[in-house]
């Protein structure tokens, strides 16, 4: 009988044969937490488990990307303690500005195929962009991984997308996403992963962008079967799709008749075709989030503002999701473009994702993001409103100050 | 005598408590202060130690901050019973000992503003107002149910020195 990817990365790390069901206890290979929750964690160590040092400090990575730099003492003050740690014990910390942790820890190769990725925060579902197991969980969870260099999982069950075709013109991988939601609902891949087939030819970023989104559909975790990567990342020879692996639902998606997709507020599921949103008046246009943050984001963005202005009372708030990004993007003229067409630049890190800064809403005020949720109030405050879309809807409806169909351009 | 907080499906960790109101935002603020304090703030302000916490589907999607959970906690909510649960949130309730039900009957049943009684350790919950009632609290996974009777993950790995599913 073959095995789902989860079932061979998780049989591989517990050294014995399992399946959808059975309970693991593993050693991650990486263990992530951020600015926002390491100082919780590491309060957990020390005062509930009693520890003052971690088993292995190279399992560990800290990335300060929630609050960068520090936008209040209490932030600041806390920011000192966690470097504090990190330099006691000898941890890896990536500062304030490197980038949105999921995008660092790709980048960086720090995640790889077949590798057990844990990190405190939900979009940890995203290292399944190269092929590795990686999965969200709360704080006292990450404090016993430190302690103990141990986790236990239960093996998912895996829900199997089989999507065939190529995106249509002015579509990529983020009206996918939406699409699932819209398909799958918030909830339907709960306690499951989901393994995207038929994507070998998808370019890492988009694949990044579909395993972000898994958790908005339940998903402790969401794989993209590992071939076509770039060099950088090893495939174990173990690692592959196997014929008659078991999986716990089918669906076949054809990106022929793909639309550009709009999540309304304030549910990731509640998707429509653009169409159906196009004309909703919007004060703020976000780029960015470890959804939609990187280089080909950022370009697509850059092509359709290309030589034009933002529309009046709209601002255009890009943030890359990582200092590479925003090197790259200087360098090929994408950086000037934005900005040429009336963007604020904002530190490369989550920025105004979960409204504590650089950006916050207001009262009523109405967001078009490319960000993952649209949660009321996660922006701001909580009459505003967030809708979901991809660069090139952002892009569009940025020049227009409605949201917009970037093929009526 | 507890109340029950009847929620619908789907309710988001930022709405248990928004992101804007963590501890790493408001180091000096007791979060439990903070739950629900903008999707129902009569929880906020009201909430008794001992109410138990009615819902529909997926409670609990979304973010993995664990001080959703945390907050609950301090305010002592006795149970939450709903009809489903996020993945996330579900471990996270284990892990810091709040029990938590799937149970259709109950959810049905009881209507926000309901008197109970809630009965963790005898498996079950009265309605006090109404039409009355005694209602059983099914039974928990047995990894869960040995969690919880530690009082959550840390007392559990502190008492058995393993992890869930790990050999003794
Ligand atoms: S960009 Fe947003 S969704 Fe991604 S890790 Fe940061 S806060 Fe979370």
């Amino acid at each position: 009988m073959g095995r789902t990817l989860s079932e061979q990365i998780l049989s591989q790390a517990a050294g014995r044969a399992v399946q959808a069901g059975d309970f693991v206890v593993v050693a991650p290979h990486v263990v992530m937490s951020h600015d926002s929750l390491t100082p919780s964690i590491i309060q957990i160590l020390r005062s509930e488990l009693g520890k003052e040092r971690v088993h292995n400090p190279q399992q560990l990575v800290f990335v300060f990307d929630h609050v960068v730099p520090a936008a209040t003492v209490g932030t600041a003050n806390a920011q000192k303690t966690v470097r504090r740690f990190a330099a006691e014990q000898g941890i890896r910390l990536f500062e304030g500005g490197c980038g949105i942790c999921h995008q660092v820890l790709v980048e960086e190769g720090i995640a790889q195929p077949g590798q057990i990725v844990i990190g405190a925060d939900s979009h940890s579902t995203s290292y399944g962009a190269v092929g590795a197991f990686g999965t969200g969980m709360g704080s006292t969870d990450v404090a016993l991984a430190w302690a103990t260099g141990r986790t236990w999982l239960r093996v998912p069950e895996t829900l199997r997308v089989d999507i065939t075709g190529r995106f249509p013109p002015f579509t990529d991988a983020k009206d996918l996403a939406l699409k699932l939601g819209r398909l799958l609902t918030i909830s339907g891949a709960n306690y499951m992963t989901i393994e995207y087939h038929g994507l070998e030819w998808l370019e890492l970023g988009g694949r990044q962008t579909l395993a972000s989104m898994a958790v908005e559909l339940g998903a402790k975790a969401g794989i993209v079967p590992p071939d076509g990567l770039p060099r950088q990342y090893a495939v174990p020879h173990w690692l592959k799709v196997e014929e008659g692996a078991r999986y716990a639902r089918r669906l076949e998606v054809d990106l022929a008749d793909l639309q550009p997709q709009v999540a309304l507020p304030h549910a990731v599921d509640r998707v429509v075709d653009v169409d159906a949103a196009a004309g909703t008046k919007v004060d703020v246009v976000f780029l960015g989030t470890c959804t939609n943050g990187r280089l080909s984001d950022l370009q697509t963005a850059a092509a359709l503002l290309r030589g034009r202005r933002v529309a009046a009372g709209v601002r255009l708030i890009v943030t890359p999701a990582s200092s590479r990004v925003l090197a790259q993007a200087a360098a090929d003229g994408t950086l000037q473009t934005l900005l040429e067409a009336g963007a604020a630049l904002t530190t490369p890190g989550c920025g105004m994702c979960m409204g504590r800064h650089q950006g916050t809403l207001g009262e009523g005020e109405v967001c078009l993001s490319t960000a993952n949720r649209n949660f009321r109030g996660r922006m701001g405050d909580p009459t505003s409103h967030i809708y979901l879309a991809s660069p090139a809807v952002a892009a569009a409806s940025a020049l227009t100050g409605v949201i917009t169909d970037p093929r009526s351009l | 005598m507890a109340r029950v907080w009847k929620f619908g499906s789907d309710v988001d960790t930022d709405q248990i408590v928004p992101g804007r109101y963590a501890p790493y935002m408001r180091p000096d603020a007791d979060v439990g202060e903070a739950a629900f304090i903008e999707a129902r703030p009569e929880f906020a302000k009201t909430a008794q130690p001992g109410d138990v916490i009615i819902a529909l589907h997926n409670f609990g999607c979304g973010s993995s901050r664990e001080y959703a959970v945390e907050a609950l906690r301090r305010r002592q909510v006795g149970a939450i019973i709903a009809l489903g649960f996020a993945r996330i949130f579900y471990r996270n309730a284990l892990n810091l000992g709040i029990p938590l039900y799937e149970s259709p009957e109950i959810v049905h049943a009881l209507e926000d503003g309901d008197a109970v009684r809630l009965d963790v350790a005898g498996g079950t919950l009265e309605r006090l107002s109404g039409t009355g009632g005694v209602f059983a609290l099914p039974q928990l996974p047995e990894f869960a149910r040995q969690i919880l009777q530690a009082g959550g993950i840390v007392p559990y790995v502190r008492r058995y020195g393993r992890f869930p599913g790990e050999e003794g």
